[in-house]
């Protein structure tokens, strides 16, 4: 290799960022990004920009540069593709070198990744839509403590969706008043119910207060029913220090899953409190307070696939993904493609679910999906085809509004999960004959039936924002 | 408040007692048992039948009836299986299994026969 000379300025990106030639390489990791980019400037330009400012290089050429060899070093745009649907926005694929990132550091590749990079002038706009991790990175990250296949060993749970509940009012009960909601559900048929992202510890009701109380109901639950019984506890909390007590304090009084928020609590503390889990056997339910915050624009942010992605490499056993048809955002097409992520071994490229990249999860166990938001009886026969078994469904005010309370609610949900898994299994498509399923379900279930009752009339129709990128939008 | 029910379930009732999933539907038919039996053979699982004294129904491990079935498609063979563990143990809980093998877990796991609930 011939020395290069310092020559001081200002160098267009593209000059050293923009390869289309570039080959990738299995060790990369691969992103891709929707670019806006300022009047102007050309996308070849805005790619490489991109590049340079997620990886090695800044505004100006230093002497520097030349004390290491940046061709090994630099991310590097290999492609651009147009955006179906949009006149202004290209996808822009980088790929960056292995030595780029510390081994097992999630945190270490998206402060690289969506740095600085994010708020750069010559773009308008950037939305990091996927990331393809390669596999040395996959195994030197922790992963989900438990994952799918451990969670249904030990609370013996097969063949079917598992059912939650998050108690609501979300704030403002009393401990016991709490843990006689919990009962309720659980003596009903709900395998889990969930505290909600920001019931921490406040006045009213004291974590430990809170956990002693729900593990009652949790055990007595389980010799009434002679099923296992869970409650995310959530740990979740202002300091490690505390999030690590309120956590031992859970193991100790023997309850076998916790939660935290992931998003909130910040990566690393996250990370640390997944290892924790798997040194203390304890199952991670992890919610994703904030994620809209990155991913509901469609032009600016991170995509939910990528927060998905990450959340797998961090650890935890659950994650919420969406449920398609409640109340709260979601397509579904992408939320399959999400879904996929979280569970499977491999998944395959495939845009008509927004998946841009194969991806190796190489020996990392997948993870629950966890559906939950506006959902009810009705829902279940969508959900059950949508989710297919390894899922979480999560009823709250779908349990909780039954006119004869959490108990019977609980058995219709039950009862209506149970059906539509019969029918499914017996070879009938369970979305086009889901009425007749319940129904005829009913007819057993005075519970379900009430329930069908209650919620005959009410739907959640509103456009999703966050679409998938097709030519007609 | 006359138009609420109770909801009927007892630590000192026996028949509150669940047995995983289908447990909350009423019992199923020959004709409807077949069906998901042709289910598990339909994935290619291995069908597995297990029982065990109803006291001890929250073990993990209940007593294998044999040996799993592994490769067994004929559904006839897998239900005179089921017929014949429970006739052996008529006051065990007995369950059938289909091992997947590919996920290492369980793809289904249903009680065909009740044992006397305690």
């Amino acid at each position: 290799m011939s020395a290069k000379k310092y020559d001081a300025g200002v160098k267009d990106y593209r000059s050293t960022y923009w390869e289309p030639d570039y080959k990738v390489k299995d060790s990369d990791v691969l992103a891709v990004f929707k670019v806006i980019p300022q009047p102007g400037v050309d996308r070849e330009e805005a790619a490489a920009a991109v590049a340079a400012e997620s990886s090695t290089g800044t505004w100006t050429t230093v002497w520097t540069d030349l004390l290491t060899d940046l061709d090994y070093y630099k991310g590097r745009a290999y492609a651009i593709e147009d955006v179906p649907g949009s006149d202004d926005a290209f996808y822009a694929f980088i790929a960056y070198p292995m030595d780029l990132f510390e081994e097992g550091s999630v945190v270490n590749v998206f402060t690289s990744i969506v740095g600085n990079v994010f708020g750069f002038k010559a773009v308008r706009s950037l939305r990091l839509e996927d990331v393809r991790f390669p596999l040395w990175f996959v195994m030197t990250c922790f992963g989900p403590p438990h994952g799918i296949q451990v969670e249904r060993d030990k609370l013996d749970k097969y063949g079917r969706p598992m059912l939650g509940c998050t108690i609501k009012p979300k704030l403002g009960l009393s401990a016991k008043n709490y843990g006689r909601a919990v009962y309720e559900c659980l003596r009903g048929g709900l395998d889990f119910t969930k505290d909600d992202e920001n019931v921490n510890s406040q006045p009213f009701m004291r974590w430990r207060d809170r956990f002693d109380f729900c593990q009652e109901a949790i055990e007595k639950a389980e010799i009434e029913t002679g099923e296992r019984k869970g409650h995310y506890m959530n740990v979740t909390a202002p300091t490690m220090e505390e999030v690590y007590k309120r956590a031992e304090y859970a193991k100790e009084i023997g309850t076998p899953i916790i939660m935290s928020d992931y998003l909130t609590l910040g990566w690393a503390a996250h990370n640390s409190l997944s290892k924790w889990c798997r040194d203390n056997g304890l199952l991670l339910h992890v919610h994703r307070a904030m994620h809209a915050v990155m991913d509901r624009n469609p032009n600016h942010g991170i995509n939910f696939r990528v927060l998905t992605k990450l959340l797998r490499l961090l650890g935890g056993d659950h994650l919420h993904s969406g449920t398609v048809v409640g109340k709260l955002e979601g397509d579904r097409e992408a939320t399959l493609g999400w879904i996929d992520l979280m569970r499977d071994r491999y998944i395959k490229e495939d845009r008509s679910r927004g998946i841009f990249f194969d991806q190796d999860w190489g020996g990392m166990p997948g993870l629950f999906p966890v559906a939950s938001g506006g959902i009810h009886v009705w829902h279940m026969p969508a959900l059950v085809s949508i989710f297919g078994n390894d899922s979480v469904l999560q009823f709250g005010g779908g349990t909780l509004g039954h006119p004869w309370g959490n108990a019977a609610g609980a058995a219709a949900n039950r009862v209506a999960l149970e059906a539509c898994v019969q029918a499914r299994n017996e070879g009938r498509e369970i979305e086009k004959e889901g009425k007749d399923i319940l129904i005829a379900a009913a007819q057993h279930s005075p519970e379900l039936k009430i329930a069908m009752e209650t919620w005959k009339e009410i739907k959640f129709e509103f456009d999703t924002v966050d679409k998938l990128d097709t030519q007609h939008r | 408040m006359s138009k609420v029910q109770d909801y009927n379930s007892r630590l000192s009732d026996p028949a509150s007692r669940k047995m995983g999933t289908f447990s909350y539907l009423p019992p199923m038919d020959d004709a409807q048992i077949r069906k998901q039996v042709e289910w598990i053979v339909k994935h290619g699982w291995n069908p597995a039948i297990e029982h065990t004294e109803p006291e001890y129904a929250m073990s993990n491990f209940w007593y294998m009836w044999k040996l799993p079935m592994f490769g067994e498609t004929d559904v006839d063979v897998i239900l005179a299986e089921l017929k014949a563990c429970h006739e052996a143990n008529p006051d065990n809980h007995v369950r059938l299994i289909g091992y997947n093998n590919f996920s290492q877990s369980q793809g289904a796991n249903m009680v065909v026969y009740r044992g006397t609930p305690v």
